[in-house]
This record gives C-alpha cells, sequence and structure tokens, in this order.
C-alpha cells in the first residue's frame, strides 16, 4: 500500500502520485510498453482512442450537476418554473444577476454566511492547537500510558455523533451554549480533534530527533521547541488538517441544526429551512447553494494537493 | 513509525511499550509532568464532549421517552425492529452498507484503471474528485434540481425522455378514447370491439377526449370505406366536431379522420392481420383476416399510450436509489484517487511479467492488478461503509417534503425521534447506540492497522 493510502504513513506527509498534482507524465504508463508486441501497441492505441473519449463523456457528466445549479442560480424563477436550465444555451440572454441581488441584500442570508465564516475559523484554528500539543506529546514526550492512550484516540476516530448529540445538548443547555456560535464550534473541535491528533502525531514522529536535541541543547524548552521547530516543520500536515478540518466543519449541517439558533446558524442551516418549501423558493436556494459551495471549491482549487494529502491520510474517519 | 527518516530509534514511540524510558535526555518526571499538561486541553475536550457522551447515551437509551424516570429496559432496541420508521430506517441502511460502497469502489477502481491510459488524467481526476470538497446540502440542493419529475426541467428526466423518444416512436394519440356506447370497450390499454365483424363489413370506430391540435394536420374529413365483399374495413375519426353540434357515432360534417392508428385483427386473442388508418381515418384489412370468420377488432395500447415522462425520481419507490446516485456522485472520486494512489505503487515489473508470460490486459487486471491493490479496495470499502452509516444530511435534503419515511436512515431516524419533533430522546439514544456498535469493527480494523503498521 502507498504512504498515501495509510493513514499511519509514515513520516513527511505521503507525497502522494495522486491525483490532481500534475505527476510523472501521464503517457508514462498507459503506452510505455516498450516490449509489447506491435498487436498489443496497436489494440492500446483504438483502446486508448475509446477510452478517452468515454473518460471526456464522464467527465461532463459529472461536471453537469454543479453547472446546472450555477446556471439555475442565475435564472428568474419564472423561467426556472417553467423550463431546465439548459434553455440558456439557446436564449442567453435569461442570465441575470437579480437573485444574487436579492441574496446579498437578504439579510437573514448575509447573517448565516458570516455565521459559517464565525464558526468555520476558530474550529480549525482551535483544533489545530490543541491538535498540535497533543500530538507532540504523544510523538516526542515520554509518560505512562501513551501509547495506550493514543490507540483510544485512533479508536475515537470513527466514532459517530450520533452518540454524543443528546447528552451534549442538555450539557450545552445546563452552561448556556445551547443555541450559541461557541457550542457548535466547541463540539467540532471535540469531533475534529481524533483526526488532528492521529495525522499531525503521525507528522511530528517523523521530525528527525536531531533538530529537538539540538533545539534543546540551546535551551529550548518543550514549549519553544514546539513553537519553534515542530510547527514550522509540521506545516504541510497542519495545512493538510486546515484544509480538511475548514472544509468539514464549513459544510456541516447536522451539528449546526442541533446546537444553531435562528441568530447563530451557519448558511447551510439557513438554507435546509428554506428547502422545505422546495420549489417555490428556488431563487434563493440555487444562489445560497451555490455560495455556500463555491467557498469550499475555491479551497480545493487554490489547495487540492493538500486536501487530497488530508483525505488520504483521513481514510477511515 | 517514521523509521526512514534516518534518525536513532526513538525509545517507547509506537513500540506498544507505554512509558518505556530512555532516549530523553531530561528526567522522566519532567516529561511525564508535561506530557500530560500538553495533553490536557485535548483530553478535556475529548472527556466531555465525546467519552462521557457515549456513556450518557448508553444508560440514557435504556430508559423511555418520559425520561429517568421511565426505566424501559431494552424496549427502545426492541423498537428498533417494531417501529416502523425505525425499521425503514434500519431496511435503508442495510441497502446503503450493502450496494453503496462496493458500488462506489468499483466505479472509482474503474476510473483510476482507466485514467492511466490517458493524458487528461489530472484533469479529470480533478473534475471528478471535486464533489468531495461540496457539502451535502449543496449537492443535495443540486440533485433535487436535477431529479425534477417535469422533464422539461429536471436533467435527468430530460436526458432519459430524449434517448426513450429516439428509439421508441411516440404513440400518436396519447390519452383518446372512444365514445361511450360505440361498442369499444378497453382491452390490455387500448380498445376493442365487444361484437364480432364478419368479411364485408364496414366498421365505424369514433373516438374522442382528442384536444383539436392532437389531431395531425394531414388528417382529412373523415369517410367511411365502401364495404368489400370479403374484406374488413372501417373508419377510425374523432366523433367531435367544433361546437359539439354533430350526433355521437355517425361522421359529420367537420369531423375528421384519425390517420396512423393501427388497427388489429383480433380472433380467439391472437391478432391475425392488422392495417393502418388513412389520411380520412379509413382502413381496409387484408382478406386474411376475416378469412376464417368474424374477428374482433382491436385498437391497439400503442395509438393511446401517454408520453413516456421520465421516473419519479423523488417519489417513494425511486427515492432510495436517487439520493444513492447523488452519493456515488460526490464519493467517487475519493475512492478514484485512492485506488490510482495504490496503483502506482504496483511495481511494473510485475504487470509486464505478466504480459511477458501472455496474460491478457483482461488477466492482468484480473489477477495481478486487483490482487495487488487489494489493501487499498480494502480502506476505501471500511471507509465508506462508516461514512454510509452516518449518512444524514444528504438523504434529508433530498427528501425534503417528498418521500422521507421511505428514504430514512439511522441517522436521520436518530435525528428526526430526539430533535425533530420525535421528542422521545431513549429511542434516539438507542439509536446512536446501533450506529456506534456498526461502527465498531471499523473502529479494530483501525486500531489493528494502527499497531501493525507501527512494528
Amino acid at each position: 500500500m502507498t504512504g498515501g493510502a495509510a493513514p499511519a504513513a509514515s513520516a513527511p506527509l505521503p507525497a502522494p502520485e495522486a491525483a490532481p498534482e500534475p505527476g510523472p507524465g501521464p503517457g508514462k504508463r498507459g503506452d510505455g510498453g516498450i516490449h509489447r508486441s506491435l498487436a498489443s501497441r496497436i489494440a492500446g492505441r483504438t483502446g486508448g482512442g475509446a477510452v478517452a473519449v468515454g473518460l471526456v463523456l464522464v467527465a461532463l457528466f459529472w461536471m453537469m450537476p454543479t453547472f446546472g445549479l450555477l446556471v439555475s442560480s442565475l435564472r428568474s424563477p419564472q423561467e426556472t418554473g417553467t423550463s431546465g436550465w439548459w434553455k440558456v444555451f439557446t436564449e442567453p440572454g435569461q442570465m441575470t444577476w437579480d437573485n444574487y441581488d436579492r441574496l446579498l441584500s437578504d439579510d437573514d442570508m448575509m447573517r448565516a454566511f458570516f455565521n459559517t465564516i464565525w464558526i468555520t475559523v476558530p474550529s480549525t484554528v482551535l483544533v489545530i492547537l490543541i491538535g498540535a500539543l497533543a500530538a507532540y506529546a504523544f510523538a516526542w514526550l515520554e509518560f505512562p500510558g501513551r501509547d495506550w492512550l493514543f490507540l483510544i484516540v485512533v479508536g475515537l476516530l470513527v466514532v459517530p455523533v450520533q452518540v454524543a448529540l443528546i447528552p451534549v445538548s442538555q450539557l450545552y443547555g445546563d452552561v448556556g451554549l445551547f443555541g450559541t456560535i461557541a457550542g457548535v464550534v466547541l463540539f467540532h473541535v471535540a469531533f475534529g480533534l481524533p483526526f488532528a491528533v492521529f495525522l499531525l502525531r503521525n507528522y511530528f514522529a517523523g521530525i528527525p530527533k536531531d533538530l529537538l536535541e539540538a533545539a534543546r541543547m540551546d535551551g529550548g524548552t518543550d514549549l519553544t521547541i514546539f513553537f519553534r521547530v515542530i510547527l514550522p516543520l509540521g506545516r504541510p500536515a497542519i495545512a493538510s488538517l486546515a484544509i480538511f478540518q475548514f472544509l468539514w466543519v464549513w459544510n456541516d449541517m447536522l451539528i449546526a441544526l442541533i446546537y444553531a439558533d435562528n441568530d447563530s446558524a451557519p448558511l447551510t442551516v439557513a438554507l435546509q429551512s428554506q428547502s422545505r418549501a422546495f420549489g417555490a423558493n428556488i431563487e434563493v436556494l440555487a444562489p445560497g447553494a451555490f455560495l455556500s459551495l463555491i467557498v469550499p471549491l475555491l479551497v480545493f482549487f487554490a489547495f487540492q494537493r493538500h486536501f487530497v494529502q488530508g483525505v488520504m491520510a483521513g481514510a477511515v474517519k | 513509525m517514521g523509521e526512514k527518516t534516518g534518525g536513532p530509534p526513538r525509545a517507547g514511540a509506537g513500540t506498544g511499550r507505554p512509558g518505556s524510558a530512555g532516549g530523553d535526555s531530561r528526567g522522566p518526571g519532567a516529561g511525564r509532568l508535561l506530557g500530560w499538561l500538553f495533553l490536557l486541553p485535548a483530553l478535556l475536550v475529548l472527556g466531555v464532549l465525546v467519552a462521557y457522551p457515549i456513556g450518557w447515551t448508553f444508560v440514557r437509551s435504556l430508559f423511555g421517552a418520559r425520561g429517568w424516570s421511565d426505566f424501559s429496559g431494552l424496549a427502545n432496541y426492541q423498537d428498533l425492529f417494531t417501529d416502523d420508521d425505525t425499521f425503514t430506517a434500519l431496511k435503508n441502511n442495510l441497502i446503503w452498507v450493502l450496494v453503496v460502497p462496493a458500488l462506489v469502489t468499483a466505479i472509482g477502481l474503474v476510473f483510476a484503471v482507466l485514467t492511466e491510459r490517458v493524458r487528461f488524467a489530472t484533469a479529470f481526476k480533478m473534475i471528478v474528485f471535486m464533489p468531495m470538497a461540496v457539502s451535502m446540502l449543496a449537492a443535495g440542493i443540486t440533485f433535487r434540481l436535477v431529479y425534477d419529475r417535469e422533464p422539461e426541467k429536471g436533467a435527468a428526466n430530460a436526458a432519459l425522455v430524449s434517448v426513450h423518444d429516439a428509439f421508441a416512436e411516440a404513440a400518436p394519440y396519447p390519452g383518446a378514447r372512444p365514445r361511450p356506447g360505440s361498442g369499444l370497450e378497453p382491452a390490455g390499454g387500448g380498445f376493442a370491439t365487444a361484437a364480432e365483424s364478419p368479411g364485408g363489413s364496414v366498421v365505424m370506430l369514433p373516438l374522442v377526449a382528442l384536444a383539436d391540435d392532437k389531431v395531425p394536420g394531414r388528417a382529412r374529413p373523415a369517410a367511411a370505406p365502401p364495404a368489400a365483399p370479403g374484406q374488413v374495413t372501417g373508419v377510425v375519426w374523432v366523433d367531435f366536431g367544433r361546437g359539439n353540434t354533430g350526433r355521437p357515432g355517425v361522421i359529420d360534417p367537420g369531423e375528421r379522420g384519425l390517420p396512423g392508428v393501427k388497427v388489429e385483427a383480433v380472433r380467439g386473442g391472437r391478432t391475425v392481420a392488422s392495417a393502418t388508418t388513412a389520411a380520412d381515418g379509413s382502413f381496409t384489412l387484408p382478406e386474411r383476416a376475416a378469412a376464417a370468420g368474424p374477428v374482433q377488432l382491436r385498437l391497439a395500447a400503442a395509438n393511446f399510450e401517454q408520453a413516456f415522462r421520465g421516473y419519479d425520481w423523488l417519489g417513494p419507490n425511486l427515492i432510495t436509489p436517487a439520493i444513492i446516485g447523488a452519493y456515488v456522485w460526490m464519493w467517487a472520486g475519493f475512492a478514484m484517487v485512492l485506488i490510482a494512489a495504490g496503483l502506482a505503487a504496483i511495481p511494473r515489473d510485475a504487470l509486464e511479467a505478466a504480459r511477458v508470460d501472455g496474460a491478457t490486459e483482461w488477466q492482468v487486471f484480473r489477477r495481478v492488478t486487483v490482487p495487488l491493490l487489494s489493501p487499498v479496495l480494502v480502506v476505501v470499502l471500511v471507509t465508506l461503509v462508516i461514512n454510509v452509516l452516518k449518512v444524514f444530511d444528504l438523504v434529508y435534503i433530498i427528501s425534503l417534503g417528498s418521500s422521507q419515511k421511505e428514504a430514512n436512515v439511522l441517522a436521520l431516524q436518530m435525528y428526526l425521534a430526539s430533535f425533530g419533533g420525535g421528542d422521545n430522546q431513549g429511542l434516539g439514544s438507542a439509536i446512536g447506540i446501533v450506529l456506534f456498535l456498526l461502527v465498531l469493527p471499523a473502529m479494530l480494523f483501525n486500531i489493528r492497522r494502527f499497531r501493525r503498521e507501527s512494528k
């Protein structure tokens, strides 16, 4: 198994030959058969043509739903109510910014959008900070029970949130966190931590011991080593974790649905309450969904390498 | 872990010997205290919000809807099988777990293998992987647009209808029915005469319920053909003129014939001959039709079928396959990327050796590639099983307001029972515990794999 697929991947984040990265020349493999007979090469060529056409069709097919949503968000509700989005190919005049104008001046939706940010950013920062501290302890500090404790963390990776939803809601009720952004954030931190600790610990453990020793010789304490050596050297893993956690929290609906109230609800929750009357308010839903989708997509395209690594390391979450 | 980095072996790290000392330049005491200090925030959060709730939920699952005074033993777990909604959820989860991980892994495997043969592999992988970054809510809204019932609006039905219409001829007169009292009775989707007609007879077959614009432009005023000895002839027409002045069952001026209607002669349940009506609605059956005695006349069902309008994806019957379709769209990229990474790690020599030995590409794939990939395939499958068990948002959003009962899954039922109006936290807790137990094998799998790999 390649380093990438194994969460327990050793040291420097698996530089996965994976996907989106322009890897070692695509041609290298498919037609790399110098030893192959002429016949099989010809078969490979013609087969390759059919495969290429097939994959292009699949790719178009895969893009269609998102493209349809984008186009729908740019048409007036009257038109969306009577015809499909593909009508814009024959009548491009249908495109309008009206839905987005209305969305951007819709106070509830805008508050929801900013709530999403207020929930996502702290959840991500806290998970990194708390997770990195614990990961450092698991990787480099000696204390009794450490390895057993870490195995428990590995076990917690797959715990479904459903076993915690009810008691935490009561707990939040008791301490006044119910219906607050802080409550939502805290829950995301809790359920993001096992993965964070797991990913970072495996990465930190691969940092050369010499570097730590040298820092210690220079009189560094564990705290300064953590901030001056571990965090900077751990950047690739931290980046993967950040993107992963960011997307996870940004895209969450369930947790916010339960713990947020009207004032603290993120975009996903605001949109789901709109989607009860689906046909009636597609002019809010389509642009809203696109707004909630475009941020993750931008993050994905900007950091796809880190994202892919995070997903690969997180397999089995 | 990390042995490849070249540093001196660290004591204790991942060796499964907790607390083994050495390697550290400080006294064990200082490290111990500091270790716990660094761990403290994480342990606190995990303890209060994850570990303690698991225990609490288990205890709560033994109590009924009314709370701690309502001890009910395992009754909530019985409800999993006796409560209709919950049992549907359980069944659907079973379908999800049995079908989806295998399906997604198979698709991912096919994509991963095929992309090795094309130059635009990177772009392809990016496109297919992209939905992974999207929220299930946005995907749900996207797919509700795709699955719209009306083929004019929903892409899925629009595509199906255009494919269907390209291969099957559309019925000419959907919805038309015979004039009551004309002797035509419904038969197998079409209409047949109750009486039998001998050779030489002229049969009048009046239809109604046809909008004016459904009668084709080539239709001429209806005309009954002359009787022909030994042959059955007749006319099919719209027995309804503008202004409704016509007499029933009689061709009035202004009433038009229906061209292109398929008329069959039936004897003893078997079709013995058929004819198609002309522009004035007249038809003449071949002589053999009535050669062996009188026949029934039947207007075939194909004349009247409603135009194909696609499927009711969001209706009660197809809702789960429809949601699975959306899920596959989201997760195929995940399987593809992991499998592609595994594929890249397979030694080329093994494949070449098999080819030199004369194996076909399929044999190479089946006998060499797949076995070498199996560790990756297992990881992908296990990950998908865990994810599928917890599926919630997608089901909730796509089935909202249409077929939620039929689409129900455990995670959704847990939400509905405890927070969404069900008001039964006992049942909700039991469902949570069941989900927990269901992921337990995956948890053990993870731990075992981790311990093996850290050796």
